[in-house]
């Protein structure tokens, strides 16, 4: 910490969070400040928890194709492929290589809508709404033709276990062409406005600094490690559905800021309507699904997708009936939220919401485990059963003078009547 | 006596005043969204956002200072009605004025920020008292490049009085045209008084909510935002009458035409600057200011002293 010089400020605990206009989901920081100056920060996870895990072992596989789908608003299609991909290869599905290429058109499609939303929110942080709108507006071609495509704008729907639902006509695939020629284009001048804007990269680079080695020890993913220099991407390192033949170029960069992270983002953009192109050029003709078996093999699975966060992963286990027994998801948000602490070392308060931003967060989609630590550590394990957390939180309730007993007891009057 | 009643209430005071920064909001909304190829808003709703406004519930926070709270947002539509009496709009001469009145109207474009200052911090919420410091900081970085470059065209003129600027002009036509780099600098202070894009630094919504404004809401909030854009109306024409001195000798409805174009060239200057630039950071904004600005309008002031040695006699 520097020493204060001149007039000292009180330091100040603002939160950001869980509502404040930065945030477009609810999520708490708390930033101590001194002046502008960031002392400390700290962030607090779990308010979107909705229980999506739990709910998918209630449900059948093909029930929770469209369940896990919703885990994410934006890249929804990263969650859905990731599982069929698991169910796949548990059951020994051999997946028409047509179902793959769509799969592959339709996520790269997705990665454009979610770096464009993404370039859209950067400008909004730091006050340049201008590109905001002019992202947007552009990320509506690619919406249309989503929509087009499969029916939606945001839940596609299209992947089934075995394959996908619907084919591409000669139509879609001349649309997609003509679409990505008008993207590429807007696309470039977006790399002209980032590169020589001065306001623009007065804000960014510099701000969020995560260098090289703290990017592989926080475990950074996706573009907030490739701009730290990280040669990580799943498309690259395990691929998936057709990447292998489509050939791939990784993007990074060495700003390790920012600014870096908005040159990945562009950068993979023309490397997307690359695969996009080579994909619909290659489209090999063929069924597109094969028929799923209801009940699935007794086994485990780990499933990894590039997801335009990161590495989006997901494990099932399962034990031969037609419901999963366990479904474990971990998305980009989880690994990357870490680094924001580092990231906020000693900046300003006009670059917090920036460098939240920049990891392009997606919380929803992170809130899903609740980590519980026995007050007591009496517990070597560390593990508490449902009965004592319950016994737990009524007595902390009622040392607070809350008690739902009474309450209880009205309620099951209310149902006897 | 009712002459001047009449000139304090209606024209060219509050309801004129009212008028007219409603019209600059609406255009320079209106051409903001254009230029973002967006929609834009209809021509009515600067006011329709102002009835809606006064049509709700005004909320003083429970630990604020509610008199100052309250007292805030009309000192702020005061004085940045008052400034518009010594500023000559379309005719040489201004409704009022006195040597010394160009000290004057830039005091009273000075109280509304101090009032953003002592709104947001009497209201005690955290956000407003980051973005009332902020509006303090940013006041002490262009404040004095604007003093400054007002200064320069009065040392030509060799008056401290707007009015006999105005003449002065209009007697020596096309010197307007040495003072140029004051008219960029001082449109660049004006950015900073009405805190519009790229020095809306006190009311950034992604950090700091809408900074002082952060715990005002209705009629309070409304009349500070009333006196906004009466201060851009004013601020403009303060610009106008210093910078471009001409069309001041035509008869009236002309001259009032010319005062119009004026404005509107001053507004939608503006507007294009909060299109193309992103939001500065506040060391960025002081340095700015201090390193780029400052400078300019010194020379400026030296430019001016040279003509006046070399030409005026």
């Amino acid at each position: 910490m520097p020493p204060e010089k001149g007039l000292k400020m009180r330091k100040v605990v603002i939160p950001i969070g869980p509502q404040h206009p930065a945030l477009k989901e609810p999520e708490s920081f708390n930033v101590t400040l001194s002046g502008e100056r960031i002392m400390a920060f700290s962030a607090r996870l779990g308010y979107n928890h909705r229980g999506i895990e739990k709910a998918c072992e209630e449900r059948t596989y093909v029930q929770d194709v469209y369940l896990v789908e919703r885990i994410c608003g934006i890249c929804s299609h990263t969650h859905s492929t990731s599982f069929t991909q698991a169910v796949e290869e548990l059951a020994a599905l051999d997946v028409p290589k047509r179902a793959l290429y769509i799969r592959v058109i339709i996520g790269e499609l997705e990665r454009i809508h979610s770096h464009l939303l993404w370039l859209g929110i950067a400008g909004h942080e730091v006050g340049f709404d201008t590109l905001l709108m002019y992202s947007w507006r552009d990320r509506e071609v690619v919406m249309d033709i989503l929509a087009e495509l499969t029916g939606n704008r945001v839940n596609y729907g299209i992947n089934v276990i075995g394959g996908v639902k619907r084919d591409l006509e000669g139509h879609h695939i001349k649309d997609i062409s003509k679409a990505v020629d008008t993207l590429e284009e807007r696309t470039k001048y977006y790399i002209d406005i980032a590169t020589k804007e001065t306001t623009l990269i007065q804000r960014l680079s510099g701000v969020g600094k995560l260098p090289h080695e703290d990017a592989l020890s926080l475990g950074a993913t996706g573009p907030t490690a490739r701009a730290s220099n990280v040669a990580r991407d799943i498309r690259q390192d395990d691929p998936y559905a057709v990447y292998s033949e489509l050939g791939f170029r990784i993007v990074t960069d060495n700003h390790n800021d920012v600014y870096g992270r908005t040159l990945v983002r562009l950068g993979e953009l023309m490397e997307t309507y690359r695969l996009i192109r080579a994909a619909v050029n290659n489209l090999p003709e063929g069924p597109i699904a094969v028929k799923a078996p209801r009940k699935i093999p007794e086994g485990e699975v780990f499933s990894r997708y590039e997801a335009p966060r990161g590495e989006n992963v997901h494990y099932i286990k399962s034990n031969g009936t037609d419901k999963p027994e366990r479904v474990k998801v971990r998305a980009p948000t989880l690994a990357n939220v870490q680094t924001v602490a580092r990231m906020l070392e000693d900046e300003q308060l006009a670059d917090l919401p920036i460098v939240i931003a920049a990891i392009d967060p997606c919380f929803s989609c992170t809130d899903r485990m609740i980590t519980v630590k026995d007050p007591d550590d009496s517990n070597p394990r560390g593990i508490i059963k449902w009965d004592d957390i319950r016994s737990y939180s009524i007595g902390l309730y009622r040392s607070r003078g809350v008690d739902f007993s009474l309450l209880n007891k009205k309620l099951a009057e209310k149902l006897k009547c | 006596m009712l002459t001047d009643l009449f000139h304090i209430v209606i024209f060219p005071g509050f309801l004129f005043l009212c008028a007219s920064g409603m019209t600059a909001e609406y255009i320079d909304r209106k051409l903001y969204a254009r230029l973002q190829n967006r929609m834009g808003p209809p021509w009515f709703q600067p006011f329709a956002d102002f009835m809606k406004l006064v049509s709700k519930e005004d909320i003083v926070p429970d630990e604020a200072n509610p008199s100052m709270f309250r007292a805030m947002p009309i000192f702020a539509l005061t004085a940045s009605i008052t400034a518009i009496f010594y500023i000559p709009l379309w005719h040489v001469n201004a409704l009022y004025h006195f040597n010394g009145d160009l000290i004057v109207t830039i005091y009273l474009l000075t109280i509304p920020t101090l009032t953003y200052f002592l709104g947001g911090w009497y209201s005690t919420s955290l956000y407003s008292k980051i973005g009332a410091v902020r509006s303090l900081t940013q006041l002490f970085a262009y404040e004095v490049p604007l003093l400054m470059c007002i200064l320069a065209p009065a040392l030509l003129a060799n008056t401290w009085s707007l009015s006999e600027m105005a003449a002065f002009y209009t007697n020596h036509k096309w010197y307007w045209a040495f003072n140029m780099i004051g008219f960029v600098v001082s449109i660049i202070a004006l950015l900073g008084k009405l805190e519009k894009v790229p020095f809306d630094i006190p009311e950034a919504e992604t950090e700091i909510v809408a900074g002082t404004f952060t715990e005002y809401s209705g009629r309070l909030l409304a009349i500070f935002r009333l006196s906004l854009n009466i201060e851009a109306i004013t601020g403009a024409s303060l610009i106008a009458a210093v910078y471009l001195p001409f069309g001041l000798e035509l008869p009236t409805a002309a001259g009032f035409a010319v005062y119009l174009a004026k404005l509107l060239f001053i507004i939608a200057i503006m507007s294009l600057s909060r299109t193309v630039f992103a939001r500065f950071r506040m060391d960025q904004m002081v340095e700015f200011c201090w390193k780029y600005v400052s400078p300019f309008a010194f020379l400026q002031i030296l430019i001016c002293l040279i003509i006046k040695g070399v030409w005026v006699r």
